[in-house]
């Protein structure tokens, strides 16, 4: 304790909320590793030993990591990769190819992209291959080392795994499978996906080289575990370098915890989604708000991070329209109710609007039909109206058939915020017959 | 209003000349900056704002990245007609032309990150770099993974970079199917007509008071704020009118403080605006003659291509009956166009048994037979059915008056639809001295 209290200079706040800064957002923008992955013990433990057996004994291997968005699978991977190359042995001889089902969307340019992160490039030169399973198996023999009993074991790891299905044929998969299989050269192949209806995609003759080995990472963390997790992401490490100052934080961190508003506010945000990413999205929003002059994290500020962040789009949009718009969408909205659901054209709305002007308005004068047309279609380049079939048929655009892509209470609720809406329009929408 | 904008690792005086230059728009500016960080800090790998047409979306997040001298790439996706139009313009801004030289022919996403890998890895980012792409709804219809790749480019790349998706439309239009990274959602608001009226007012003409003009917007906006809201085109509408409004000021019939009679000078010139410059239908430069020569107001010919249609004799009977063929029901068509069609009970016959009207729902299509007997019925002389008939149909198709329905190999019977307005065909039957609203079944 004395020891650590003298290498201590006080810093400046405003140095330590730069530090702060620049320690919570490379945790909640950089997705830096932690230190372990929290909650998936026995996963992490099973792909591990699977990795480990590649990598030390040479047993090829295939398996598949599932789970949501924002689960945690490249962090689970990409930890067990970390803990693996500590071994000097591994490091020296394990080679990884990292794909990803977005970038390699062939399987030409998926070989292309092997045979580069392999360092073959030069190998291979100018070579003509008759297949793909040729040339395949040509860049594996090349790994081989001089006594010719054992090759590199490489790990291939596919993110996106999904994408790759789609690919012609599945010829990437059904060779990178049927490699691990057979024992040609020790292999892992590792894919990471989000749908649970993987298997169903691969086709037979590709499934039945699959290993049928599924790590799954469907989160059962419990409310408790998330406030943890919420608390130990705001908390500062013990090397940070102004230990008065880390002190302070993670003690108002501890306090804001307890706080009953920020419980309300996890509480919701947890029944949404427990996925990381979420919560990394709120976290930095209320770290935005950090400065010299309000250096900790307030109840406040985590109210106003879910304020930004729980908006409803679509009534954000809603806000901005004119009151012609407005009046469009109210017309449409009593179209809806009046013919449940139906599709509507614009004829049908301009009546129902006509109507309006004619009995009850007061406010609102009456617009030329091309002026109600142009706001009619700013309606539709927004998107809040959509057309039934795509909007290619020769139609006259007056009787094109359109949906409102808007439900009812949105309608209501963006009415409820309009500002100076006129009372007579706000009657209007809240009567039930047009 | 806030004191200025306050971020530490930026220049104060820049952030002061960066807060002049953005009216009303200090919160969202004061908001990017936070989430930006200092420059050499994280940024989100992914943000999305979004928010009306001229709400100054580009603007703030443009201003911000070149006064503080950012490193970044902006495009504007409508430029990119093709992924690798993006890719190069993004290479050329973030690392020079010797990187965008590298991209091979219509280059895949894959290519892209490898290029800039390679480049990263020569001069690792001191700042994060910050791609911005404009009118990012466009994106949607390009290669299917490049909207994913971009929003996790960051992990992708392995390089402090954030990219910046603006757009009108909101983000759950943009989802993809099987999910992808979501980026932070940033709202800009509209602008309030306060606020409207606060920027309309900077551009104020030097050679009046800023009074004056200021009160000239108020008017410009009591006529326009419940239609549009798009502070371009306000500020076009009112560059375009203000001569106009100081026409009396500049003949010497009232002064500045004669609001009133100012204001019932310009209010019907600017309604006129609203139905003619407003919808396009006139140019901006016709707009502005018009109002030099200031007379012949009424005799406007506008670009719209109602005013310009001539068509031969025959050829509007031809279209008269098919707009009656479309919106009046077959059933009716004794009625309307025998002599004596025999006993049919009136009260019964105008007993309409649609709730909605023909001309709410759409035109009908008709077969040819229907068209020819209801055109020999109007049109006054006898007519032979020779071809030049058949060939004036064919040429109203071609004009896209009419439409055909189905396909084209059906020779014996084609089905045709009337694609004109009852505007329009109010006109063209006024030249021929016919009142088609006598024999319309709606307006019966």
């Amino acid at each position: 304790m004395s020891k650590r209290k003298s290498k201590d200079a006080s810093l400046p706040v405003g140095e330590c909320v730069s530090q702060v800064q620049r320690i919570m957002r490379e945790r909640f923008c950089h997705q830096k590793l932690p230190d372990k992955p929290y909650g998936l013990d026995s996963q992490y433990k099973h792909l591990l030993e699977l990795l480990r057996r590649t990598a030390v004994h040479g047993e090829s291997n295939s398996v598949l990591i599932v789970g949501p968005r924002g689960a945690g699978k490249t962090m689970l991977l990409r930890c067990a990769l970390r803990e693996l190359l500590e071994l000097q042995e591994v490091k020296k001889n394990v080679l990884q190819v990292h794909l990803s089902g977005l970038l390699q969307t062939d399987d030409r340019i998926a070989l292309k992209e092997i045979t580069r992160q392999l360092h073959l490039e030069n190998v291979v030169g100018d070579k003509v291959f008759g297949s793909f399973a040729e040339n395949l198996v040509f860049l594996l023999e090349a790994l081989k080392k001089g006594d010719k009993s054992s090759s590199r074991p490489v790990f291939f790891i596919l993110d996106e795994f999904d994408l790759f299905a789609h690919h012609k044929n599945q010829t990437l998969l059904y060779n990178l499978l049927d490699v691990s299989q057979s024992a040609q050269a020790p292999v892992a192949v590792v894919g990471l996906t989000c749908r649970l209806d993987m298997l169903e995609l691969l086709e037979k003759r590709v499934k039945s080289r699959f290993s049928h080995r599924q790590i799954h990472l469907l989160s059962s963390m419990t409310f408790p575990q998330y406030q943890e997790t919420f608390r130990s992401e705001l908390t500062l490490p013990d090397t940070f370098p102004d230990s008065k100052f880390s002190q302070e934080w993670n003690l108002s961190i501890k306090k804001l915890c307890e706080d009953k508003s920020v419980e309300e506010i996890l509480q919701k945000s947890f029944n949404c989604s427990k996925d990381f990413r979420s919560l990394h999205l709120l976290l930095l929003l209320a770290l935005s708000r950090v400065s010299v002059s309000n250096p900790t994290v307030q109840a406040a500020d985590i109210l106003e991070a879910n304020r930004m962040s729980a908006a409803d789009s679509k009534a954000n949009i809603l806000h901005g329209l004119s009151i012609l718009e407005l009046c469009l969408i109210i017309a449409m909205k009593h179209l809806n109710d009046i013919y449940e659901g139906e599709p509507f054209n614009f004829q049908m709305v301009h009546n129902e609007f006509k109507k309006f002007i004619q009995r009850k308005s007061h406010s609102i004068h009456n617009f030329e039909k091309p002026v109600v047309i142009k706001a009619f279609e700013h309606l539709l380049q927004l998107e809040l109206i959509r057309p039934v079939d795509g909007g290619v048929c020769k139609v006259q655009r007056e009787y094109q058939l359109m949906r409102l892509m808007l439900d009812h209470t949105q309608v209501m609720e963006a009415l409820q915020r309009y500002p100076q809406c006129p009372t007579d329009v706000r009657q209007w929408a809240v009567s039930s017959f047009g | 209003m806030l004191a200025g904008l306050q971020c530490p690792g930026y220049p104060e005086a820049k952030l002061s000349s960066v807060s002049e230059r953005l009216p009303c728009r200090e919160g969202q500016a004061g908001t990017l900056l936070a989430l930006m960080g200092e420059p050499e800090q994280y940024c989100f790998p992914s943000i999305f704002i979004y928010g009306h047409r001229a709400t100054g979306k580009s603007h703030v997040i443009l201003t911000l990245l070149k006064e503080l001298e950012v490193p970044h790439a902006a495009v504007s996706c409508v430029e990119c007609v093709s992924a690798g139009l993006l890719f190069e313009q993004v290479l050329l801004a973030m690392f020079g032309s010797e990187s965008a030289t590298l991209l091979p022919r219509s280059p895949s996403l894959s290519d892209f990150v490898r290029i800039y890998r390679q480049f990263c890895a020569q001069e690792p980012a001191q700042q994060t770099r910050y791609i911005v792409l404009e009118r990012a709804e466009l994106l949607r219809d390009m290669e299917a993974n490049l909207l994913p790749g971009l929003l996790r480019l960051q992990e992708l790349v392995d390089d402090n970079v954030t990219v910046i998706l603006l757009s009108e439309i909101v983000w759950d239009k943009f989802r993809p199917n099987t999910g992808c990274f979501e980026p932070l959602l940033l709202h800009f608001p509209d602008y309030t007509k306060a606020e409207l009226l606060q920027i309309l007012s900077l551009d104020s003409n030097p050679s009046y008071s800023p009074e004056l003009y200021s009160s000239y917007i108020n008017i410009l906006l009591g006529v326009f704020y419940s239609v549009c809201r798009d502070l371009r085109e306000l500020r076009h509408l009112a560059a375009l009118n203000f001569p106009k409004f100081c026409e009396p000021l500049e003949k010497g019939e009232a002064k500045e403080s004669d609001t009133h009679k100012l204001w019932r000078n310009i209010e019907p010139h600017l309604k006129r605006a609203m139905q003619t410059v407003y919808l396009r239908e006139v140019s901006s430069v016709q707009w502005e003659q018009q109002q030099m020569e200031e007379k012949e107001a009424t005799a406007l010919r506008g670009l719209s291509a109602h005013a310009h249609v001539e068509l031969p004799y025959y050829s509007k009977f031809l279209l008269i009956a098919a707009y009656l063929a479309s919106y009046n029901p077959a059933r009716t068509d004794r009625r309307f166009f025998l002599k004596h069609h025999g006993k049919i009970k009136k009260t019964n016959f105008l007993k309409k048994h649609e709730k909605t009207s023909n001309h709410l729902l759409g035109p009908k299509p008709f077969p040819l037979d229907r068209l020819l007997a209801i055109f020999y019925s109007v049109v006054d002389s006898r007519v032979a059915p020779t071809a030049s008939v058949f060939s004036q149909i064919s040429s109203l198709v071609t004009l896209q008056l009419l439409t055909q329905v189905g396909h084209d190999d059906q020779l014996d019977s084609p089905k045709y639809k009337c694609a004109v307005s009852l505007d329009f065909i109010s006109a063209i039957s006024r030249t021929v001295s016919f009142d088609i609203v006598r024999y319309l079944y709606d307006f019966l």
